[in-house]
């Protein structure tokens, strides 16, 4: 029963994160950026914009230039994150991909590393007086939140053991549609409940900064005003004055 | 709480070698806002003359409207995650301490009341995301704190999702005006362009006046007819610059600067009486069509003149709109010499011509001077020189280097991409807002003090004509001199060597 509460929580969750964030992004591509304004110095070309954006998501190089408190934290968490997300691919696949299987043992540092990160953003919310200044509730939930998922995801492999043969049959089983056993120890339901509301928040929170550093003109222009013209559909009414 | 104190004078902040981070003083600029536009003003700029009796709708539907005109206001409403990276980035917040000056709470002004009512969570939940009503107190603080953003794109810089407070200042000031409470300083300023020519009100008979008085007073400096050309059609090259240059100092020397340049590499140029000026305060309000109306005098006035090319004076913001907004706004120059970018500026005009050889400069014409220079955040963060990117940060300088023996860099974090504003930029260049412009020329004064110190630094060479009037306004303040401030083309006019046989 348990199971398929759950079951469709995930795909409501999973619809709403991928409609949500695909209804977003369509606003942002219809939504004209008029003039040029590339935070310069600025790429000349398109693979440079490209590179840049890179450059963005691989290491944080705006952030980099700042804090590098906030960095090495930031780093930390989504890096971790990300790592952890990979790990996670073995209750999925069946038979285990051999990069994911072969990444096990990094994905368990990795959690430390997004916990930590997260601990030490949270810490400044709290210590530094202009990071106090500017946090909403929201701002310590989503944390909260985060780190609540890492933790309980550790629980599991520290305290409350769960099994994890069992799990993987269930999560092949929503994959394919059909309905199996979920196993029901509290850490794992707390993992999964605190997954699917980050889910199901997604479109509508800063979370969505991932998906949107893509449509922020400032670093995703060309540095190219004096050769090529870039008139918004809106504009066109005073060019032809 | 907030302690609202109307001050009449101010303390101007101790420099120091090593400045930290001011812990945030609540509320300690609550008091600072410019001017009201007077009626008469709005009005003829298409402004309500006052604040309309519906205000709250009418600002909402101009805050959709602009959410629907710019993917950057509404990428930047959505996507702050409030780490904080900006927060001590802004000159405004170092020099005044003020929080609502940190790049994310100013726009957080917005962004509140964005979320109330255009997002889910701040429709249903606004005590959990921050979201605020609109009200009058909201207003006033974006009256406030809208005008005290210079626009310098500095915070853009560390921004993790590229987040530039300048968009929102611009929008929060659009929307300002929109309900009937503008600026004074800007707008009288975009008024008198559109009904004389120029920034400073100059029409064309006293413009000619001046620019006979300057050929006179070079030709007695220097013994060389150097002309000022005005209307003259047919000119190869027509010089926009920004007004202050005809008689500010030190525009002024930069200006003849240029004069000299033209006539030592045998340029024929010209101003124009129509477009006598660079600068274009629409940027500043945030308002698409009146950048558009400002800068549209420049393309009438090549095409009356049937110049080859356009070249832009030394002024920050305006090379910001020529450079990256021209050629959309009032564009295309198919009619304009493709050999040239176009516009070019003159610092790139002058570089070109010192790589071909085409001119000889004498450095030890500036040995009285160990010259540091100030990178203008336009020109720096919204433009471009040369053909890449960077351009901006060399070529300034290899015209100073080129120009004097002893030339020096301020501090790696306070100039390139890095560089602090003078404080007076963005439209807030008016003394209902001096306290504001000194205290936001901190950092860069520490820094300038920083190289006087060390290398006994006696200029700051600067390419806006903000920068100058600013610095020439605040350095005293700081207890330096009001003349240290020099035009970059004032060392290369004062180096040149004339060719006679030329």
């Amino acid at each position: 029963m348990i199971g398929i509460i759950f079951g469709i929580l995930f795909y409501a969750a999973t619809l709403l994160l991928v409609i949500g964030v695909g209804l977003r992004l369509r606003k942002y591509h219809k939504i004209p950026a008029p003039l040029v304004i590339p935070t310069t110095p600025a790429p000349i070309t398109n693979r440079g914009v490209v590179g840049r954006l890179l450059r963005e998501v691989v290491f944080f190089e705006s952030l980099f230039k700042g804090n590098k408190w906030t960095w090495l934290f930031g780093y930390l968490f989504h890096f971790g994150m990300f790592f952890v997300l990979l790990r996670h691919f073995r209750y999925f696949t069946d038979p285990v991909w051999g990069w994911v299987a072969s990444i096990q043992w990094l994905g368990i540092y990795a959690s430390y590393a997004m916990i930590i990160g997260l601990l030490g953003l949270w810490a400044r919310r709290f210590f530094v007086d202009r990071v106090k200044y500017i946090s909403a509730p929201s701002d310590h939930l989503m944390l909260v939140l985060l780190i609540g998922i890492g933790l309980s995801g550790l629980s599991m492999k520290y305290i409350w053991h769960t099994d994890v043969v069992a799990l993987k049959v269930y999560m092949r089983g929503l994959l394919t549609l059909q309905w199996q056993p979920l196993p029901t120890d509290p850490g794992l339901l707390l993992h999964l409940l605190l997954v699917l509301i980050l889910m199901a928040i997604f479109p509508f929170s800063k979370l969505l900064h991932g998906p949107a550093l893509a449509y922020t003109p400032t670093r995703n222009m060309k540095d190219t005003p004096r050769e090529e013209r870039h008139i918004a559909p809106w504009a066109e009414r005073l060019d032809k004055d | 709480m907030v302690d609202i104190v109307k001050k009449e004078t101010f303390d101007t902040p101790e420099l120091s070698s090593n400045p930290s981070i001011p812990p945030i003083r609540v509320g300690s600029m609550d008091h600072s806002k410019p001017f009201v536009a007077k009626p008469d003003f709005q009005t003829s700029l298409g402004f309500p003359g006052e604040l309309v009796d519906n205000w709250k709708d009418v600002a909402l539907a101009k805050m959709e409207e602009l959410l629907g005109k710019y993917r950057s206001l509404q990428v930047f409403m959505d996507s702050c995650v409030k780490c904080g990276n900006c927060t001590d980035r802004c000159h405004y917040f170092l020099g005044t301490a003020d929080p609502k000056n940190m790049p994310v709470a100013r726009q957080d002004l917005m962004r509140n009341v964005y979320r109330r009512y255009f997002t889910f969570a701040g429709k249903h939940f606004p005590k959990l995301v921050g979201a605020v009503d609109l009200t009058e107190e909201v207003i006033e603080d974006w009256y406030k704190y809208y005008h005290q953003c210079s626009e310098c794109r500095r915070c853009s810089v560390y921004c993790p999702v590229g987040i530039d407070t300048a968009e929102v200042t611009m929008a929060g000031r659009e929307i300002l005006a929109a309900i009937g409470v503008g600026q004074k300083y800007s707008n009288e300023i975009i008024g008198k362009v559109f009904k004389i020519g120029n920034n400073l009100g100059l029409p064309e008979p006293a413009l000619a006046n001046t620019l006979e008085g300057l050929e006179e007073e070079v030709e007695e400096d220097i013994e060389i007819p150097v002309k000022f050309p005005l209307d003259q059609k047919g000119a190869d090259v027509l010089l926009v610059t920004p007004s202050a240059d005809f008689f500010a100092e030190p525009h002024v020397d930069g200006l003849i600067g240029y004069a000299k340049v033209f006539h030592q590499a045998g340029i024929s140029w010209t101003l124009s009486s129509h477009a006598s000026e660079a600068a274009n305060f629409g940027l500043f309000i945030g308002n698409y069509d009146h950048m558009q109306k400002v800068a549209s005098r420049v393309r009438e006035a090549a095409l009356e003149l049937g110049v080859k090319r356009i070249v832009v004076g030394e002024c920050g913001h305006a090379w910001r709109v020529a450079y990256s907004f021209w050629n959309t706004l009032i564009g295309p120059f198919d009619f304009l010499d493709p050999n040239y970018p176009s516009p070019q500026h003159i610092c790139e005009v002058t570089h070109d011509l010192l790589q071909r050889g085409a001119l000889k400069l004498d450095k030890s014409a500036n040995d009285d001077k160990v010259v540091t220079f100030h990178d203008s955040c336009n020109v720096s963060r919204g433009s471009r020189m040369g053909n890449m990117p960077g351009g901006q940060f060399t070529i300034p300088r290899d015209l100073i280097r080129a120009s004097c023996n002893h030339f020096v860099d301020m501090a790696p974090e306070t100039i390139g991409e890095e560089t602090f504003c003078c404080g007076g930029g963005g439209g807030l260049l008016t003394d209902d807002l001096l306290e504001l412009r000194v205290k936001g020329a901190l950092p860069r004064m520490n820094a300038l003090n920083d190289v006087i110190t060390d290398y006994n630094v006696t200029h700051m060479a600067a390419i806006c004509a903000i920068c100058k009037s600013q610095f020439s306004k605040v350095l005293p303040q700081y207890g330096m001199g009001m003349d240290m401030v020099i035009s970059v083309h004032q060392l290369i006019g004062d180096a040149l060597v004339f060719d006679t046989h030329h």
